[in-house]
């Protein structure tokens, strides 16, 4: 079927480095004898943890329950022993340790009671609440929570189903779409019901031909009406923004969810992750994890959550030159040391580094003007601005020039010839943006408690004043009283003045 | 006649023109000075005192009325200093050296062992961020507490500690990059001109 497509602007054409990993089939991680499970898995609030240190758990069994609704529950990845619940360091760029849930396994993998969901007969609310029991996030890397997506109420005109996998060595999405179409293209059927979207788009870059024939035949094969929409190779056609855009010529600012537009978008980890705590009863407790770079065995794993990241490197031999990881695409990803931070819901790409395969970047020099960041950034902003005004630390103006729009994607350092690190200043920038207005916010709220105390101090006075005035009339009363009857006892006129109970 | 005329329009006016005003400077009377909320709402609203006002809001309304400098406050630190300036388009002036430099953010913390349950702390929490009743443990609710320290001094077992707040994953930023000339050169000639 013919449709247009609405180019976004800028992007860029790295090199996709997606063969090595994208050949061998999706291989099984042996279960490691120790899984560390950070908490915050997902956009929102972090679940509460719901075991105790020594408590036995079954596979898939509840190990930290959301308990509100922008977050997902967590789940033992294997059976075995909950060992610690503690601080441990995660895959971040400070290095910070998080809350996380350490279970040791006992090797037998036992799974707790599985049963599908008999989705068609209960209300859309009630999925919603077992995908979020589920622990189902966006897992193409934002990990925000998708049932807080899948509002009824919103009208969803178009459907997207995102395996568009720009970033260069990326290959699970691709791997997961040849070999498990079929449970790709079910679970779209049961979002596209979900949600009463008209049109259910799929759209994957045109380097993955065996991806996308493999979907057009599982669409067929279930009689659906899906469309497969192959994008021109450009990074990023797969963010979130420049995908809508490209698909439906419809344009999401920062602060508009493409939501309110009534087009929706997940990925399609996400969408088998959706259909096998359906219709097979199994919460997240897994994912595809592509190894690649400088190994000998680039793969992708299908790793349990909370495997360490070394251990998964491990299983595609890197090589002896490997002196750190990149966690994430080369664009987008986070670049760290050797860790043995665990993989998590977001964790889709192991990168080992070299520096033959990573030459480090040439020391920064002065921006000369030439405006190639400006051609290559995708959301049509000015970087060469953003950059001038985060580095003189005048972060009003930078959120003038729209700093708020970047989604951080590296195209314009990526094409930056005086090699300066754009990203890191726009990262820097947001940072001190955020953090100013959590002190705004939190000088707000402590003026107005403030306020109040004053108010009341003052409310708690006249109330005191009036409290006496009246006993004193009482009194006066009183000794009018004894006046004229001195016969009575001069105990009863003696009035308590005022209970201090303050 | 031409001159008594002229004499009676101008009065008539006057008169007219006086009326209006009066009425306008009734109808639309502002309240309070709208320029103490603007520099309140800029002043961190610790409530703590370090000015040597009674709070913030005292310290707003002694900076408009111009009996105040406007680098007094420690918790706002330089970024306030600098904002106040632009707001009241005065000179920025750098925080003034008998106040100390610039701090983390602190909170008190109860050592909940050693508290007598006085209530001492609750009245002197300028934030109502204190919770706790008479002969009951006191504790502090962390997300309230501006760290003011207004706490410390009154309570008679010492049983309250101030904590710097640990960094974590959601607070954390990226850190500046630091080109070594530039900003350092920028920051010694600040130095040297607070002090």
């Amino acid at each position: 079927m013919l449709r247009t497509l609405f180019p976004f602007p800028g992007g860029v054409k790295p090199e996709p480095h997606k063969e090595a990993s994208a050949k061998a089939p999706i291989a099984s991680a042996p279960l490691p004898e120790r899984l560390v499970l950070p908490l915050r898995q997902s956009a929102g609030v972090a679940p509460l943890p719901v075991v105790r240190v020594g408590d036995r758990v079954k596979k898939g069994q509840v190990i930290a329950a959301a308990e509100q609704w922008v977050s997902a529950s967590l789940h033992a990845p294997t059976s075995g022993k909950v060992a610690d619940i503690g601080h441990y360091p995660l895959a971040h760029p400070s290095g910070l340790a998080a809350p996380a849930i350490v279970i040791e396994a006992d090797g037998r993998d036992e799974w707790r009671e599985r049963q599908p969901l008999d989705w068609q007969k209960l209300a859309p609310q009630a999925v919603r609440q077992y995908l979020q029991q589920s622990g189902v996030v966006g897992l193409g890397g934002a990990v925000f929570p998708s049932h807080v997506k899948l509002d009824a109420n919103a009208q969803i005109e178009e459907l997207i189903i995102n395996g568009a996998e720009c970033e260069p060595y990326i290959t699970c999405d691709d791997r997961l779409m040849r070999e498990c179409a079929a449970e790709i293209v079910s679970g779209a059927a049961l979002l596209r019901d979900l949600t009463g979207a008209r049109q259910t788009l799929f759209a994957i870059e045109n380097n993955k031909p065996e991806a996308i024939r493999a979907l057009r035949g599982a669409i067929s094969e279930q009689h659906e009406d899906f469309i497969v929409i192959t994008l021109p190779t450009r990074y990023p056609a797969g963010s979130l923004r420049q995908l809508v855009y490209a698909l439906t010529g419809k344009h999401a600012p920062f602060n508009v969810l493409p939501t309110a537009l009534g087009v929706q978008c997940f990925n399609v980890a996400t969408v088998q992750s959706v259909w096998r705590a359906v219709a097979h009863g199994e919460p997240v407790v897994r994912r595809v994890v592509t190894v690649s770079g400088n190994v000998r065995a680039p793969k992708n794993w299908e790793a349990p959550i909370g495997m360490s990241m070394d251990a998964l490197l491990q299983l595609s031999e890197p090589l002896s030159d490997t002196d750190g990881l990149i966690v994430g695409g080369p664009m987008m990803g986070l670049s760290l040391p050797l860790t043995d931070a665990p993989i998590t819901k977001g964790s889709n790409c192991l990168i080992a580094r070299s520096p033959r395969l990573f030459p480090p970047r040439p020391p920064e020099s002065p921006c000369i003007r030439c405006t190639a960041c400006a051609q290559a950034c995708p959301q049509g902003l000015q970087p060469f601005e953003l950059y001038w005004w985060s580095r003189a630390r005048d972060f009003a103006k930078a959120a003038d020039y729209a700093l708020a729009e970047c989604v951080e994607c590296g195209c314009c350092a990526y094409v930056c010839p005086a090699s300066i690190p754009l990203v890191h200043y726009f990262r820097f920038a947001k940072g001190e943006l955020a953090a100013a207005a959590r002190e705004q916010k939190m000088a707000d709220s402590a003026r107005s408690r403030f306020e109040f105390r004053q108010f009341r101090a003052e409310r708690e006075k006249a109330e005191k004043a009036e409290k006496l005035a009246k006993a004193a009339a009482a009194q006066a009363a009183k000794q009018a009283e004894t006046a004229t009857t001195p016969l009575a006892t001069t105990q009863d006129a003696t009035m308590k003045s005022d209970p201090d109970h303050a | 006649m031409d001159i008594l005329t002229a004499i009676a329009v101008m009065a008539l006016g006057a008169l007219l023109l006086g009326a209006a005003l009066g009425y306008a400077a009734i109808r639309f009377k502002v309240e309070g000075n709208p320029v103490t909320d603007k520099i309140n709402a800029i002043l961190p609203q610790t409530q703590c005192g370090q000015c040597g006002f009674p709070g913030c809001k005292p310290y707003a309304e002694a900076i408009a009325s111009g009996a105040a400098e406007i680098n007094l406050c420690t918790p706002g630190g330089d970024e306030g200093a600098r904002k106040l300036a632009e707001l009241l388009g005065r000179d920025y002036v750098p925080l003034a050296c008998e106040v100390e430099t610039e701090k983390k953010r602190v909170v008190a913390v109860i050592v909940e062992d050693r508290c007598i349950g006085c209530t001492l702390c609750i009245q002197a929490c300028p934030v109502d961020a204190i919770v706790g009743a008479a002969r009951q443990m006191h504790t502090v609710v962390e997300s309230l507490c501006t760290g003011c320290e207004l706490c410390l001094k009154p309570c008679p077992v010492e049983c309250i500690d101030l904590r710097a707040l640990p960094e974590t994953p959601e607070t954390w930023r990226w850190p500046e990059i630091r080109r070594p000339g530039i900003e350092d050169r920028r920051q010694c000639v600040e130095e040297m001109a607070a002090c």
